[in-house]
């Protein structure tokens, strides 16, 4: 049955939607402005028989979840910016070793303690570059309850199919904020379970090599194919290797999985795009305030849309050049100092028409603040 | 149960690394060190089955084969 | 079976040096799991980074190489989820009481049961011989040329005030205790520690003059004495082997259980 839920924060939504996806196991360490979704597990989890663990911090929550997840298990940690870079070692170990995982990172004001109740979206670099080595990653963002809940939903489910972990790079308006959201009915939302190997008991079983179509089927340890996990660059069998030739495969594959599927993964929103001579590029609590403004300008005339982003990593740059060719001005509405900016600049043709409209001073971005910026650009005067 | 009689003291050349942990410390002096630092069984016919050799072998290259094993 | 069965015996030679008592704990360990006769399929080795956590490439159970120090981590979580299997952890001294050191005592405070291995060479090997939260006062190290005026942990004591209900010591010298430790370390239902003194020759024993592998598993008879035995109440310098803790307390999983009891009934 479909369930109204009402004025509950998008932290608790996110969870819900976890429950919703299947989850078994969640490990988390509190964290503002994350802990919500930490509590609501500690709640919830064990009603439905899953597992919820407080560890001592949170990588070690970050490692836990790896664990569990290598019984089997659906897995989620929960975090903010400052618990998000003591994971990163264990987020690179999950890309290495190809583990099932989803971390929320409900962005707070950076660097360091920074702005641990306000407004910002600094991390988006960091959940794409965070970890050290070449590699390549999902991170996902949405902007209201009810795309959270869809979102979150489908970030259980890209980490089963690329066998990845998966970012929901949610932020602090966005999980704290209050509104009525919609858990629709079972099945309604399709979920995708662990790809397990029908190699039988007894027969070489080769956990790190992808079929025809890239995914590896999983064996559950405890199950029947006993093998090796590491963060070292591995064979087909899991074994340390550092042969020129796996290297660079392993490598390749890790990017290539992700890279090379941007199309399947990438999700997005569109308003008013049609006509519009100027594009707003939004994600996450300022594409609020983006949608709001171009609504609002809409109905005076004004050839105003917006593109929400919800896949941040891999960056959609074919689906911005192809929306922003005929535009007059581009304006990146964010709160930091222009990480998706640049990757709008790289991505379309004549980069000096495109414009960053931002806050970084904790204060979420409203209408006004882009209304007059945008004057700006356009040469309007505030 | 009789005393334990040595069948075979197998020792997987391959594998030892020549420290000379378990000459040192056999207490009838069965092994040895051979001319390319590995362990050989010297004198077999002294060992007493004691199965130290085997368990401090760092390298777990020595296994003590009993006669009724 | 018997030992070698439980290797993954293309890996051998193993890597670790000539005379590394490493190479004798992953022997006693075998033997005490043959000994126990588990199922392969039933046990989970997770180790972390260092020589040490080598081990867990050569052993044929589901094998779980993780990153430094947080191996206990990775190993809480996968017992959380399948409280059947069993859990070894073979750590290093620095792996486990440095950058391990705040999850080694978060796992002994909450009695999970996992067996945690510290193979306590007192140096960081891999690295090549730096000073570790075990080498002690007034020793050597590439990074304490020196002298160490770092002192040491006592791991015994630091397990057994995190709450660890089962706490060993013993040495690459006294082989048959160790198997024996190991058998009752994972037998036990709760949080076990073993710290196994084990040589390091290569940098440890070169750069503290303490002889070949052989002179320092000899140093082990000697410098080593029952716990509480006459010796011991004598010579305050001699380091005590046994088994210190073995006590029943809840452990973590089949308390979580019961929370789990809890919550599905108030639903």
């Amino acid at each position: 049955m479909e369930k109204n839920i009402k004025f509950v924060q998008g932290n608790e939504a996110c969870a819900e939607a976890a429950i919703y996806a299947g989850l078994d196991f969640f490990a988390g360490y509190p964290i503002t402005p994350s802990t919500e979704i930490t509590e609501h597990m500690a709640l919830k989890l064990p009603q439905i028989g899953g597992k919820f663990l407080q560890m001592e911090d949170e990588i070690a929550s970050l490692c836990a979840i790896i664990g569990a997840s290598l019984t089997g298990k659906k897995v989620m940690t929960a975090t903010s910016g400052p618990g998000f870079s003591l994971m990163q070692e264990a987020l690179g170990y999950a890309i290495m070793t190809e583990i099932p995982c989803v971390i929320v990172n409900v962005q707070r004001g950076g660097p360091s303690t920074g702005l641990p109740t306000h407004a910002s979206q600094g991390d988006v670099n960091q959940a794409s570059w965070g970890t050290h080595g070449d590699h390549a990653i999902i991170a996902l963002t949405a902007s209201n309850h009810q795309d959270l809940f869809e979102i979150t939903v489908e970030a259980f489910n890209l980490a089963e199919t690329y066998r990845t972990p998966v970012i929901l790079l949610l932020d602090e308006v966005v999980g704290h904020m209050r509104e009525g959201f919609v858990i629709p009915k079972p099945g309604k939302i399709p979920l995708v379970g662990r790809l397990r190997t029908s190699v039988k008991q007894g027969v070489d079983y080769h956990p790190y090599l992808p079929r025809e179509d890239g995914r590896l089927p999983m064996s559950d340890f405890g199950g029947v194919h006993r093998y090796n996990v590491t963060g070292l660059f591995h064979d087909m069998w899991g074994f340390p290797t550092d042969d020129p030739k796996s290297v660079h495969e392993l490598h390749r594959h890790l990017i290539d999985k992700i890279l090379n599927n941007v199309h399947l993964i990438e999700k997005h929103k569109e308003y008013y795009l049609d006509d519009a001579t100027t594009i707003l590029i939004s994600y996450g609590s300022s594409a609020r305030s983006a949608r709001h403004l171009v609504e609002n300008r809409r109905s005076r005339g004004e050839l105003l849309g917006l593109l929400e982003l919800q896949t941040i990593w891999p960056f959609p740059y074919g689906l911005i050049r192809k929306i922003c060719a005929d535009a007059r001005y581009v304006v990146v509405v964010e709160m930091n100092m222009g990480q998706i900016l640049r990757e709008v600049k790289i991505a379309i043709d004549d980069p000096e028409k495109v414009f960053l409209a931002n806050r970084i001073d904790g204060s979420y971005i409203t209408p006004t603040d882009i209304r007059n910026i945008l004057r700006l650009i356009q040469g309007k005067g505030v | 149960m009789g005393k334990p009689k040595l069948k075979e003291l197998n020792i997987r050349r391959e594998w030892c690394k020549g420290c000379g942990i378990c000459v040192s410390f056999c207490p009838t002096k069965v092994l040895e060190l051979d001319e390319k630092d590995k362990a050989l069984a010297a004198r077999p016919e002294d060992c007493t089955c004691c199965l130290l050799c085997e368990m401090r072998c760092p390298d777990l290259a020595i296994e003590v084969i009993l006669e009724n094993e | 079976m018997a030992v070698r069965d439980y290797l993954r015996e293309r890996f051998f030679p193993h890597m670790w040096c000539p005379g590394c008592g490493h190479g004798t704990v992953l022997n006693n360990l075998l033997r005490a799991i043959e000994n126990l006769k588990i199922e392969k399929n039933d046990i989970v080795m997770v180790s972390g980074i260092g020589c040490s956590a080598r081990i867990s490439g050569y052993v044929d159970f589901h094998t779980l190489h993780t990153i430094h120090g947080r191996a206990l981590a990775f190993a809480t979580g996968v017992k959380m989820s399948r409280p059947d299997l069993n859990l070894i952890v073979p750590m290093g001294d620095g792996d486990a009481l440095a950058i391990g050191g705040n999850h080694f005592i978060h796992a002994a405070r909450r009695n999970i049961d996992i067996t945690a291995i510290i193979m306590n060479n007192r140096i960081y090997g891999m690295t090549g011989g730096q000073f570790s939260p075990l080498t002690g006062y007034g020793k050597l190290a590439t990074t304490a040329p020196y002298s160490n005026i770092d002192h040491d942990f006592d791991a015994v004591s630091l397990a057994t005030a995190a709450g660890a209900s089962f706490v060993a010591r013993t040495t690459t010298y006294h082989v048959k205790q160790m198997a024996d430790i190991f058998q009752k370390a994972i037998l036990h239902k709760g949080f076990s520690v073993v710290e196994v003194l084990t040589q390091c020759p290569t940098y440890f024993g070169r750069k503290n003059r303490a002889g070949s592998a052989a002179e320092m598993v000899e140093n082990y008879k000697k410098s080593t004495t029952p716990i509480g035995s006459k010796a011991s109440q004598e010579n305050s310098d001699l380091i005590e082997r046994g088994i210190f803790i073995e006590k029943d307390l809840p452990e973590y999983c089949g308390e979580y259980d019961k929370i789990i009891q809890k919550a599905m009934k108030g639903k």
